[in-house]
C-alpha cells in the first residue's frame, strides 16, 4: 500500500495521458492514447522488430561500456600509482572531459563509418573519462595507513595494489562507471538517432519519419525503461560489492 | 639582482608549465605529423593546420560568431532555466509534503532515463526551432539540479536552522539567509553536472534538428564528407566546453569563499 500510494503520481500521469488522447484534448498524432502505444508495443515485440533494433543496441552499449570500464579504470589507477603516467596523462584527462562528448559522433562515423563500430567508438570514448577520473580519485584516497601496513607486513607492489589500493578505489570507481552507465544510454541513443541502419534511435528516428507515432511512442518508453532498469540494476550489484564496507 | 628564492620560483613555475602542457603539445604534434606522413587520408584526420585555418576562416566570415553564439544561447538559456527551476521544484519539495509526493517518484524514475530519447516526441510537438531545442536541454539537464536541491536541503543542519528560528528569524530570512547559502554547495555541484549536461544535448539537438549552431554546422560539414569542417567543429565544442566548466568551478570558488571547502586543495 505504501508503494503505492508512493508510486501513485506516475499512475495519475499515465491516466492523464490516457484521457487527455481520448478526449482529444490534444492532437492524438502528436499523442497517441496510451493504451495504443501498449498494443503497439506488443505488436513490435511478436513481430519481433523491437527485439532485434533492441539487441543490436544492447551489443552497442555493451560493448563500448566494457571497453571504457576496463581502460578507463586501469588508467585512472595507474594515474593515481604511479607520478609519470599521472603526469603524462593528466592534462589530457583535463582538456578532453569537458568535451561534450556528443560532438565526437561525426567524427566516429569518419573512422568506422555507419555500423557497429563508430557507435562503440563513440560510447567507450565517451564513457571512458568518467570511470578514469573516479579510479584516479578512489586510488589516491586510499589510506595511507592501510599502504603503510601492508608494506610492513612485506606486500610487495603487486600485490599492494590489487590488495590495498584498487578495493579502496572501488567505491569511488563504481561510482563512476554509474555515470557511465547513464552517459553511454544518452550516446547510444543520440548516435543511432543521427546516424545508424539498426537499434532503438534508428527505429524512433523511422517510426517518427512514418509517421507512426504509437509505435515510436512504445520505442521510446521502452529506451526510457530500460535506461532506468539497468541504473537501478547496476545499483543493486554495488550495494552487494561494497558490503564489505560496512 | 633577482629576488630571494628566485631560482626556485621560475624552476618551479618551468616544471608546472612543462608537467602541464607537455602531453598535450605532444599530442598536438602527433596529429598534425601523422596527418601529414600520409598513414590516414586527409579525409579520415586532416592536419590540425589545416582545421586551424579553417576556423580561422570561419572567424572572418563571421559563420564561427554566429554558430558560437546560437549554440551558447541555447545552452546557457536552458541552464538558467534548469538552475531556477531546478532549485525551486527542490525547494518545493523539500517544504511542502504534496509536491513531495508528486515529484519524487517522478524524479527517481526520471533522473535515470536516457531523456535524449523524446527528443522526436519533442519535435513531433514543438517543431525544430529554439523552443523544442530549449525544451530538451531542459528536460535533460533540470533533474541533477533538483535531486541535488532536495540532498542539499535534508543535509542542512538542525542546529542551523533551530538558531535561526530562536533569533527571530521569518521565513523569507529563513530561507534566503540560511536555507539557501546552506544548501549552496550540494546545489553547486548539481549545477556542474547540468552544465556540460546542457552542451552535449544542445549539440545533438542541433545535429538532429540542423539549422544554425555548432552542431548543425558540423552535420553539415559531415554530409559533405567535408572532414576539415567536422573536426573543426570538435575543437570549437572542446574550446568552449572547457572555458563554461572552468568558468563554474570560478564561480563555484567565488560564491563559497566563505565556506571551508575554498582553503581545501582542489584539482579544478
Amino acid at each position: 500500500m505504501k508503494q503505492f500510494i508512493r508510486y501513485l503520481p506516475l499512475l495519475l500521469l499515465a491516466l492523464g495521458w490516457e484521457l487527455a488522447a481520448r478526449l482529444e484534448l490534444v492532437s492524438t498524432t502528436a499523442l497517441p492514447p496510451l493504451s495504443e502505444v501498449v498494443v503497439a508495443w506488443i505488436d513490435m515485440i511478436k513481430t519481433g522488430e523491437l527485439v532485434t533494433n533492441g539487441l543490436a543496441s544492447l551489443y552497442r552499449a555493451g560493448a563500448g561500456l566494457g571497453l571504457s570500464i576496463v581502460i578507463g579504470g586501469v588508467l585512472g589507477i595507474a594515474m593515481a600509482w604511479s607520478k609519470p603516467v599521472n603526469v603524462l596523462v593528466a592534462p589530457l584527462v583535463e582538456m578532453f572531459y569537458p568535451l561534450p562528448k556528443s560532438a565526437l559522433i561525426p567524427v566516429t562515423v569518419i573512422w568506422l563509418g555507419f555500423g557497429d563500430g563508430s557507435k562503440i567508438l563513440l560510447i567507450f570514448l565517451g564513457c571512458m573519462l568518467p570511470v578514469t577520473i573516479g579510479a584516479f580519485n578512489g586510488a589516491r584516497s586510499s589510506e595511507q595507513v592501510l599502504v603503510w601496513s601492508a608494506r610492513s607486513m612485506g606486500a610487495h607492489k603487486l600485490r599492494m595494489l590489487w590488495d590495498v589500493v584498487v578495493p579502496s578505489a572501488m567505491p569511488e570507481l563504481l561510482n563512476g562507471i554509474r555515470t557511465a552507465l547513464a552517459l553511454s544510454f544518452i550516446l547510444l541513443v543520440s548516435s543511432e538517432l543521427i546516424v545508424a541502419q539498426m537499434g532503438f534511435g534508428y527505429l524512433i528516428g523511422y517510426l517518427g519519419a512514418n509517421g507512426n507515432y504509437d509505435a515510436m511512442y512504445a520505442v521510446v518508453l521502452t529506451v526510457a525503461f530500460l535506461g532506468f532498469a539497468a541504473d537501478r540494476i547496476y545499483l543493486l550489484i554495488t550495494k552487494r560489492t561494497l558490503a564489505w564496507r560496512e | 639582482m633577482p629576488p630571494d628564492g628566485w631560482p626556485e620560483k621560475a624552476a618551479r613555475f618551468t616544471y608546472i608549465v612543462v608537467t602541464r602542457f607537455f602531453s598535450i603539445a605532444v599530442l598536438l604534434a602527433a596529429w598534425e605529423i601523422l596527418a601529414r606522413s600520409g598513414t590516414f587520408t586527409p579525409f579520415q584526420l586532416p592536419a590540425l593546420s589545416n582545421v586551424l585555418l579553417r576556423i580561422w576562416q570561419d572567424a572572418v566570415t563571421g559563420d564561427l560568431a554566429i554558430n558560437t553564439a546560437l549554440t551558447l544561447y541555447r545552452a546557457l538559456v536552458s541552464f538558467a532555466i534548469c538552475a531556477v527551476g531546478g532549485v525551486a521544484i527542490g525547494m518545493a519539495m523539500s517544504r511542502n509534503r504534496l509536491a513531495h509526493w508528486f515529484f519524487d517518484p517522478i524524479i527517481s524514475v526520471g533522473f535515470p532515463m536516457p531523456k535524449i530519447a523524446f527528443l522526436p516526441v519533442i519535435i513531433l510537438w514543438l517543431g525544430v526551432y529554439d523552443v523544442s531545442k530549449i525544451s530538451i536541454i531542459v528536460i535533460d539537464a533540470i533533474f541533477p539540479v533538483i535531486a541535488a536541491t532536495v540532498i542539499a536541503i535534508q543535509g542542512i543542519e538542525r542546529e542551523l536552522l533551530w538558531s535561526a528560528r530562536n533569533m527571530g528569524a521569518r521565513e523569507r530570512e529563513m530561507l534566503w539567509q540560511i536555507v539557501l547559502p546552506a544548501a549552496l554547495p550540494q546545489i553547486m555541484t548539481g549545477l556542474q553536472v547540468a552544465l556540460p549536461l546542457t552542451l552535449i544535448v544542445a549539440v545533438v539537438a542541433e545535429m538532429l534538428m540542423g539549422g544554425y549552431g555548432l552542431g548543425g554546422a558540423m552535420m553539415t560539414a559531415s554530409r559533405f564528407a567535408n572532414s576539415t569542417g567536422v573536426f573543426a567543429g570538435i575543437v570549437e565544442i572542446a574550446v568552449i566546453g572547457y572555458c563554461l566548466v572552468k568558468a563554474m568551478a570560478l564561480l563555484r570558488r567565488r560564491l563559497l569563499i566563505w565556506h571551508q571547502e575554498a582553503n581545501e586543495p582542489t584539482t579544478a
